[in-house]
């Protein structure tokens, strides 16, 4: 419990409307989109101000009490269900974009901004803000960097981390530490930022972040192509990263994951096929034209049944919102659904596609299986209703053997999702007993007490 | 501890529309309230959440939960972004009508909907009254717009409400029962509590299109309230009587299309009417699907039914400027956007011209005005300022309640917009020809 003189404190600093001590109101900040067992945080605070919240992380480390930081709620992987109690600091308030500069391509904002509303500013100036993870239109771009978001282009254009060029946070005391700058080079200190994205919350919190900006690409090309068998397609993937083309988006989707959402949203998608590869090639004209014909033409060779190449906008918007509501259509089937996000090195992809089969058969389970491919990052959705015990651990070892599957390919728990509370207990599997430890040394230095969105990523 | 057990027993009614949620926080993106406040209690995950902690009986703060729920403004746009198809509103209305039946309706509620809605002769009655007093207590403060404000220091604030009537529609149309002539059509006219005491000008557009395109008319006499006020209140009582009383007034005649020019009782009765009323017959409620099925928005039924279309562009002549502000249980809930933007257009004295955002909730909805006020009006502000800034000198739409809501804002802002019902516009072409 906190004390009546820090509760006191806190309202000096917000007012007592940035202070939720409701037991109702705090139930609402007990969980976020990850399929886990709520917790109750003792107070969830909500400044205005920058200043307000270096002294709100201030006042928490003196009085020991632990701290999670929560922009939209979105994650998927327990980050912002606050393990230990204390209290929930929320950024949907510091939500400025405080500088879009088109002379030397980069931005600055607050952490509490809502990642489609700075990409829809920043291509009002023409230029472009490639992360798009799948909650961008409620996601914050703190959130992103704190989970180092990805997205669907992140085969060409990488992830949050490759945007991030400079940081201002607040360390456990309340002090700014600046890190990264307003230019393309600087070696000026550590590369903090470096440690800092995909933190989670548990080394500091954000005030200021610099993303980087890139020209618009002039020109864009979609197509479908359609296979019937499974394989071909996810060789196909495959074929064309080993052809040196890099589309800015890959994306895959099998037969059960199309006739989903062929049945939600009627947009004329093959409901015979096996798999379906969803392909954007973007750029300059030319090659945009170059690309697009190349890319035709190995689906072709690798045995796709049919390829339909999108002639106008319209075209294009119809294969994009078929890839959008993938993950509405699978919800809509099942009360619980699991998204998971292990990825594989790129040319594993018709492995783990086979293997994910396997696992969907041997624990009999429904999986739907969509996602980037073209970067590894497939998003096997396991449905099912929580309720029911007995397939509730199925499910678990299902996970699990998705897990042991990525890593015996050499990939990686988490593409894009996080680690959290949800895949901690994993960590030691991928890495080592040495990588836990040497973590943890870090954050016991910049967090004696422990204050700092305890228990995630690195446990206790 | 007992009671605690008591209402989430209640609250299992509702447990397989709740366990829908992924909590994915995808409503954050739309919901008017929460792009206001911030707080996720005000947002429809927060909500189903705290449902659902009751269920659980993870905690029994059922005065609180209730509270919260009634920050909303049951406008939908929730529902219809939903990933998950989430019966959002649904589970709302239902979930008020639990949590009242659990812990009692409020003494004045009580007398409101029981005493007042639920019997709608002595309703007309009463509001006639007001409509003749009420120049003692308010002045008018904008002709254009028809609104006043309070003289006195009142309960209403400062608010610029649109006053009643002198003259209510049902007392200058009590029954009407006109056949179909060439057109073969005939139609019942739900005319609502808003149009009939507030807006009878409505009614009487509806009327005089009707007549233009040879459709028969059905009015009843004392038609009731289409339930939705004492629903969204929580108290189903009310509403089954309600929903059963116009049930058999309009079963007195035989007519093709239920048309109502109000969005709210159109969406009221085509989706509520059916699912929610309870303690109906087998036989009544066929009856009240049948009647759900052939329910109507004018400006659905001018142009599907009786083939309504865009004027063809006329070259001379200044126009009107006119924008289209999309009432919620239209849009959202029925999915109608495009018949009216037609409807407009069929007068060559007037221009659409969109304003951004026009889908955006108003803020009224409905008891929701009356009881966050400042709410309301920091949502109805950025309606406001998209109307003014399309530049348009007049602002259409298909629901009276979002008409008294913009009306308000418009007036205390000092625009000098107009604000009517797409029937209006229609109407006023017919006066010409």
């Amino acid at each position: 419990m906190i004390s009546q003189t820090v509760i006191k404190e806190f309202e000096s600093i917000l007012g007592k409307d940035g202070v939720f001590l409701d037991e109702t109101d705090r139930h609402t900040y007990s969980y976020d989109a990850a399929v886990l067992e709520p917790v109750l945080p003792s107070v969830v605070l909500r400044p205005e101000r920058s200043e307000q919240l270096g002294k709100l992380v201030r006042l928490c480390n003196e009085n020991a009490i632990p701290l999670t930081v929560r922009g939209a709620g979105t994650n998927l992987s327990g980050g912002t269900i606050p393990t230990k109690g204390g209290a929930v600091i929320l950024t949907n308030a510091l939500k400025k974009i405080l500088e879009i500069n088109s002379e030397d391509l980069y931005a600055v904002v607050q952490p509490g901004v809502v990642t489609a509303k700075f990409a829809a500013a920043v291509e009002a100036k023409g230029l472009f803000y490639p992360p798009d993870p799948g909650s961008q239109a409620v996601s914050t771009l703190g959130g992103n960097v704190a989970e180092n978001a990805g997205g669907l282009r992140g085969l060409k254009y990488g992830v949050t981390r490759d945007y991030v060029m400079g940081l201002e946070f607040f360390d456990v005391n309340g002090e700014i530490v600046k890190t990264g700058a307003r230019t393309v080079k600087c070696v000026t200190g550590y590369n903090l930022a470096a440690l800092m994205v995909g933190s989670e919350g548990t080394l500091g919190v954000f005030d200021k972040i610099i993303l980087k900006l890139i020209p618009m690409p002039a020109g864009r090309k979609a197509m479908m192509a359609i296979f019937n068998d499974m394989a071909r397609a996810s060789e196909t993937v495959a074929a064309i990263i080993a052809n040196r083309i890099v589309p800015a988006t890959l994306e895959f989707m099998d037969n059960f994951t199309i006739r989903a959402v062929e049945d939600y949203s009627h947009v004329g998608l093959p409901v015979d096929a096996a798999a379906l590869l969803l392909i954007e090639v973007d750029g300059h004209p030319a090659q945009v034209e170059e690309d697009a014909a190349k890319v035709e033409s190995l689906c072709k060779e690798m045995g796709a049944e049919n390829i339909r190449v999108a002639r106008n906008a319209e075209e294009r918007d119809k294969v994009w919102e078929a890839r959008r509501t993938a993950l509405s259509a699978l919800a809509k089937l099942k009360p619980t659904v699991v998204l998971e996000d292990a990825t594989v090195p790129r040319s594993k992809i018709p492995e783990m596609i086979q293997a994910l089969e396997e696992i969907s058969c041997r624990f009999d389970l429904t999986i739907g299986t969509f996602g980037h491919a073209g970067d590894g990052n497939l998003h096997p959705t396991i449905l099912t209703d929580k309720r029911n015990k007995e397939e509730w651990h199925r499910v678990e070892a299902a996970i699990d053997a998705i897990f042991d599957k990525a890593l015996s390919m050499g990939g990686t728990l988490s593409g894009e999702h996080g680690i959290g509370m949800a895949k901690s207990r994993f960590l030691e599997k991928e890495t080592s007993r040495g990588t836990i430890l040497f973590s943890r040394r870090i954050k016991a230095a910049l967090d004696p007490k422990g204050i700092l969105n305890p228990g995630k990523i690195i446990g206790e | 501890m007992q009671d605690m057990k008591k209402l989430a027993q209640l609250l299992k009614q509702i447990e397989d529309q709740l366990v829908v949620c992924m909590r994915c926080g995808m409503c954050q993106s739309v919901c008017p309230v929460f792009a206001e406040t911030g707080r996720e209690s005000d947002v429809a995950r927060g909500k189903l959440a705290l449902l659902d902690g009751l269920l659980q009986e993870m905690f029994n703060d059922s005065d609180g939960v209730q509270e919260r729920l009634l920050r909303c403004l049951l406008c939908g746009s929730c529902a219809a972004n939903c990933p998950s198809g989430v019966k959002v509103l649904d589970i709302f209305i239902k979930a008020r009508a639990i949590i009242t039946s659990y812990k009692g309706l409020s003494p004045v509620k009580k007398i409101i909907f029981r005493k007042m809605l639920a019997r709608p002769e002595l309703f007309d009655r009463l509001m006639e009254w007001g409509s003749k007093l009420q120049g003692i207590f308010i002045k008018p403060v904008d002709e254009l717009l028809g609104t006043s404000c309070a003289r006195f220091t009142s309960p209403l604030g400062d608010r610029h409400f649109s006053s009643l009537a002198p003259k209510s529609f049902h007392r200058m149309v009590p029954y009407l029962n006109t056949p179909a002539v060439d057109s073969g059509m005939k139609v019942g006219f739900f005319v609502g509590c808003v149009i009939d005491k507030v807006f009878p000008k409505i009614a009487q557009a509806v009327l005089h299109a009707m007549k233009h395109h040879d459709v028969g008319v059905f009015i009843p006499k004392d038609a009731g309230c289409c339930g939705i006020p004492a629903l969204s209140s929580g108290d189903t009582n009310t509403f089954n009587n309600l929903v059963r009383y116009n049930l058999k007034v309009f079963s007195a005649e035989k007519f093709d299309v239920l048309v109502t020019a109000c969005a709210t009782c159109t969406s009221t009765i085509k989706k509520l009417w059916p699912t929610l009323a309870e303690e109906l017959s087998p036989q009544e409620l066929d009856r009240v699907k049948d009647l759900a099925g052939k329910t109507m928005d004018i400006s659905q039924f001018l142009v599907e039914k009786l083939g309504v279309r865009e004027a063809a562009a006329a070259e001379t002549g200044e126009k009107t400027l006119v924008t289209y502000h999309d009432p919620c249980h239209l849009k959202k809930s029925l999915g109608i956007a495009a018949q009216p933007r037609t409807v407009l257009q069929t007068n060559p004295a007037y221009q659409l011209r969109e304003m951004t955002e026009a889908d955006q909730c108003c803020g009224c909805g409905g008891s929701f005005n009356l009881q966050h006020y400042d709410l309301s009006s920091a949502i109805g502000k950025h309606k406001r300022d998209n109307i003014v800034e399309s530049g348009c000198s007049v602002v259409a739409t298909s629901c009276p309640a979002c008409m008294l809501q913009i009306s308000d804002m418009l007036s205390r802002a000092g625009d000098r917009v107009k604000v009517k019902h797409a029937i209006e516009v229609y109407a006023e072409s017919l006066d010409k020809k």
